[in-house]
C-alpha cells in the first residue's frame, strides 16, 4: 500500500515536471535554444498569484492572472533578449538566458524581499480508498496536468498551428517556404511554455506554500533534466522523462537515508543518460553537419 | 630575445609590481587586514576568472561548475592541511603540498567531467557541469562532522594571514605563465580552431578528444588551487558558498572581461570582487540584490551587443578596439595583430556567402610593399 502512495505521489510529482519539461522541450525543438529562464517563469508566476489572492482572496482569478502575465513575459523575454540573437553562436543564446534568469530572480527579490511568503490556496481534503489515502492535492495535480497533457499532445498533433510547431522544429527554412510564419510559430511557443509554468507554479504552490525568488530554479534544472532524459525536442519524451524524475524523487525522498542526495541521484542519472544515450530515450539522433 | 614583445609581457609585469608594492607595504605595516582580505579574495577572482576562461573563452564550450571543482580543491585541499598540520605545522609548506593536493584532485574530476565534454555540446554540457557542481555540494553538505564537517563546515588551519596573499601573487603569475603560454602555442591555436568548428578542427588533424580534456584538466586544476587558497583565508569551508550563483559570478567576469582575453578575465575579476566587498557594506539587507541586478543586466547587454546578427555594423563601426586601432594606428601594421587577441565573437561561425561573394578583392595598401623587418 505504501508503495502504491509513493507511486502515486510520484506520478503527481512527475505530472508538474512534465509540464515544466514541454516548456523546455518545446523551446529547444522550436528555437533550439535551452530557455534557462524557464524556471523562473514559474517563481513569477507564483509572485502573481500571491499578488491576486492577496488582493482578491480568489485562488482561481490567481491562476488566471499569472498564466496571462506568464505568457506576456515569456513573449516579451524572447522578442527582447533571444530574438536579437538569433543566429548567433549557441554559447551567446545560453548566457543570455542565464542572465535573464538572474535578472528575474532578483527583481522578484528587490520588488517582494527574500523573506518566503506564505500562499494557502485551496484545501482540498484528502481522499481514502480502502486504506489506500491519498492527499488532495496529489489527485489535483495529477490529474489536471495529465488532462492538459493530453490536450497538448492533441493541439500539437491535430490543429494546424500545432502542425506547423511541428514543420518548425524539424526545419525552420523549409517551413518558412511553405508560407509558416516561423517567428509568429516560436513566439507561440515561448508563450504556451510559460503558460504551463504558470500553472506548474500553481501545482507547487498547492504542494507547499512556502513562495521564494529561486523556487523555480531547482525545478526549472530538474524539469531540464527530465526533457533532457526524455530526448529533448520530443513532446511525449518529455512527458516521460518528468513523470519518471518524479518516481525516482518521492522514493528517494521516502528513504530517510537517501533522501538528502534526492538531487545528487537525479543528476547523476542524467550524466549517466547522456554518456550512455546522448539524444535520450525518445530523441531523435541528429548528425552534426557542417 | 628575437621576438621579445612587451605586451606580452605587461601583464606579469604589472601583477608582480602590484604584488611587491603590497609586499613592502604590509612589511611597513600600511596595509589594514582588511584590504589585504580584499586583495587576497581579488586574487583568487582572477585565479577562477582566468581558468574558466580557457574553457568558455577558448575551447567555446560553457562549465558552469567551476564553483564545483573550487569546493573540491577547497574541501580536499582544506583537508589534506588539517591532516598535514602535524606533519608539517602551519607552515608555507603546507601551504604550498595541500594546494597540489587541492588541485590535482580537482584536475582529476575535471577529466571526468571533460570526457562527457567529448560526446556534448554546448546546452548539455552546461547542464553536466551544473549537475556535476550540485553532486559535488551536496556530497560536502551531507558528509559527517568528522570527515568534512558536513553543515557545520569544514575548519581549517589558517596560515598567517598577513603573508597569504604573496603566496596568491604566485600562484596567479605561475596560472598566468601556463595559461598564456598554452595559448599562444600551437596547442592554444588547436583549441581555438575547435571552438569555431569542431569538425573542420577534426578535418585537419586536430586531436579533439586531448585538447578538449586538456583545456578542462587545466581549468580545474587551477579552479581547485584557487579553492584551497579560499580555504586558507576563512576559518571555516561551507559548501553553502559554493552554490551555482557563484559559478555565475564567474562567467560574469569572463563575459565582462571579453571572451577570449585573458587580461579582461583579470580586469573584471578585479572589478566585480572590488565592487563586491566595497558595496557589501553600502547595500545591506534586501538591496544587496541590486548588485545581482545590475550583473545580470551586465550580462545581456554585453552578450546581446557582441553577439547579435543584427548590430554587426553598429558593433564594428563603435567599439574599444576601433578606438585603440585610431589611437594607435596598430591595425596598419600586420605584425602587431595578435592572434590570442581576435576576440571571439568576430570569427563567424559560417562563411557568409553573399558577403564572400561581394567582396572586392583588393590590394592591401599596407602589406607587402615594404617587407617586415623580421622578414616574415
Amino acid at each position: 500500500m505504501e508503495f502504491l502512495e509513493t507511486l502515486i505521489n510520484g506520478l503527481s510529482i512527475g505530472g508538474t515536471y512534465a509540464m515544466i519539461a514541454l516548456g523546455y522541450t518545446m523551446v529547444y525543438g522550436i528555437a533550439k535554444m535551452l530557455n534557462f529562464a524557464h524556471g523562473d517563469v514559474i517563481m513569477v508566476g507564483g509572485y502573481t498569484i500571491y499578488v491576486i489572492l492577496a488582493q482578491t482572496g480568489y485562488p482561481f482569478l490567481g491562476l488566471a492572472a499569472a498564466i496571462l502575465f506568464c505568457v506576456l513575459l515569456g513573449v516579451a523575454v524572447e522578442k527582447v533578449a533571444y530574438k536579437p540573437l538569433r543566429g548567433a553562436s549557441p554559447l551567446a543564446v545560453l548566457i543570455t538566458a542565464i542572465g535573464v534568469s538572474y535578472l528575474l530572480q532578483s527583481s522578484a527579490q528587490m520588488i517582494f524581499g527574500s523573506a518566503p511568503k506564505m500562499v494557502t490556496l485551496v484545501h482540498i481534503n484528502s481522499i481514502n480508498i480502502g486504506a489506500l489515502q491519498i492527499e488532495g492535492h496529489v489527485v489535483v495535480t495529477l490529474i489536471s496536468s495529465f488532462v492538459i497533457m493530453l490536450l497538448l499532445t492533441l493541439f500539437v498533433k491535430y490543429t494546424k498551428v500545432g502542425r506547423a510547431m511541428i514543420a518548425v522544429s524539424e526545419d525552420k527554412g523549409a517551413a518558412q517556404l511553405m508560407g509558416i510564419n516561423s517567428n509568429a510559430i516560436i513566439t507561440l511557443t515561448f508563450a504556451i511554455g510559460s503558460a504551463l509554468a504558470a500553472v506548474a507554479g500553481f501545482f507547487m504552490l498547492l504542494k507547499s506554500p512556502s513562495l521564494t525568488n529561486t523556487m523555480g530554479a531547482m525545478p526549472g534544472i530538474k524539469a531540464f533534466t527530465a526533457a533532457v532524459i526524455g530526448g529533448i525536442g520530443s513532446i511525449p519524451g518529455a512527458m516521460v522523462g518528468g513523470i519518471l524524475i518524479g518516481i525516482i524523487e518521492a522514493f528517494s525522498l521516502k528513504s530517510a537515508a537517501i533522501a538528502p542526495y534526492t538531487n545528487a541521484i537525479e543528476f547523476l542519472i542524467l550524466i549517466v543518460i547522456l554518456l550512455v544515450r546522448p539524444s535520450g530515450i525518445l530523441g531523435k539522433k541528429r548528425r552534426e553537419k557542417v | 630575445m628575437k621576438n621579445f614583445k612587451l605586451s606580452h609581457y605587461l601583464n606579469y609585469i604589472v601583477i608582480a609590481i602590484v604584488g611587491i608594492v603590497f609586499t613592502l607595504l604590509s612589511f611597513t605595516g600600511n596595509v589594514k587586514s582588511l584590504y589585504l582580505l580584499m586583495l587576497e579574495n581579488i586574487l583568487i577572482a582572477v585565479l577562477l576568472s582566468v581558468s574558466l576562461s580557457i574553457v568558455v573563452g577558448f575551447l567555446g564550450e560553457l562549465s558552469l561548475g567551476h564553483a564545483g571543482f573550487m569546493c573540491v580543491g577547497a574541501y580536499l585541499g582544506g583537508k589534506a592541511s588539517v591532516l598535514l598540520e602535524g606533519v608539517l605545522g602551519n607552515t608555507l609548506i603546507n601551504v604550498i603540498v595541500s594546494m597540489l593536493i587541492g588541485g590535482i584532485i580537482a584536475a582529476i574530476f575535471g577529466a571526468i567531467i571533460g570526457l562527457p565534454a567529448l560526446r556534448l555540446r554546448g546546452d548539455y554540457l552546461a547542464i553536466v557541469t551544473l549537475a556535476f557542481g550540485e553532486i559535488v555540494r551536496s556530497i560536502f553538505m551531507n558528509s559527517s562532522k568528522t570527515s568534512f564537517g558536513g553543515s557545520f563546515g569544514l575548519s581549517t588551519p589558517r596560515y598567517d594571514k598577513d603573508y597569504l596573499f604573496i603566496v596568491g601573487f604566485v600562484v596567479v603569475l605561475i596560472c598566468l605563465a601556463v595559461v598564456q603560454n598554452m595559448m599562444r602555442s600551437k596547442h592554444g591555436r588547436a583549441i581555438t580552431a575547435i571552438r569555431d568548428s569542431e569538425i573542420a578542427a577534426k578535418a585537419t588533424g586536430i586531436n579533439v578528444t586531448k585538447y578538449k580534456l586538456i583545456v578542462f584538466t587545466v581549468s580545474s586544476f587551477f579552479a581547485g588551487v584557487a579553492g584551497v587558497l579560499y580555504s586558507f583565508t576563512q576559518y571555516n569551508v561551507q559548501s553553502t558558498n559554493f552554490s551555482y550563483n557563484y559559478s555565475i559570478e564567474i562567467l560574469v567576469m569572463v563575459v565582462l572581461g571579453g571572451m577570449g582575453s585573458i587580461n579582461g578575465s583579470i580586469i573584471a575579476a578585479t572589478l566585480i570582487t572590488f565592487l563586491d566587498v566595497k558595496l557589501q557594506t553600502v547595500l545591506t539587507g534586501d538591496l544587496a540584490v541590486l548588485q545581482d541586478f545590475l550583473y545580470a543586466i551586465i550580462l545581456i547587454v554585453i552578450v546581446i551587443y557582441n553577439n547579435a546578427p543584427g548590430l554587426k555594423n553598429f558593433r564594428e563601426g563603435y567599439n574599444l578596439n576601433v578606438l585603440f586601432d585610431k589611437i594607435s594606428s596598430r591595425k596598419n601594421n600586420p605584425a602587431n595583430i595578435q592572434d590570442d587577441e581576435a576576440s571571439w565573437h568576430r570569427v563567424p561561425s559560417k562563411i557568409q556567402i553573399d558577403e564572400v561573394l561581394s567582396t572586392k578583392i583588393q590590394r592591401d595598401p599596407t602589406a607587402s610593399i615594404k617587407p617586415d623587418k623580421e622578414g616574415k
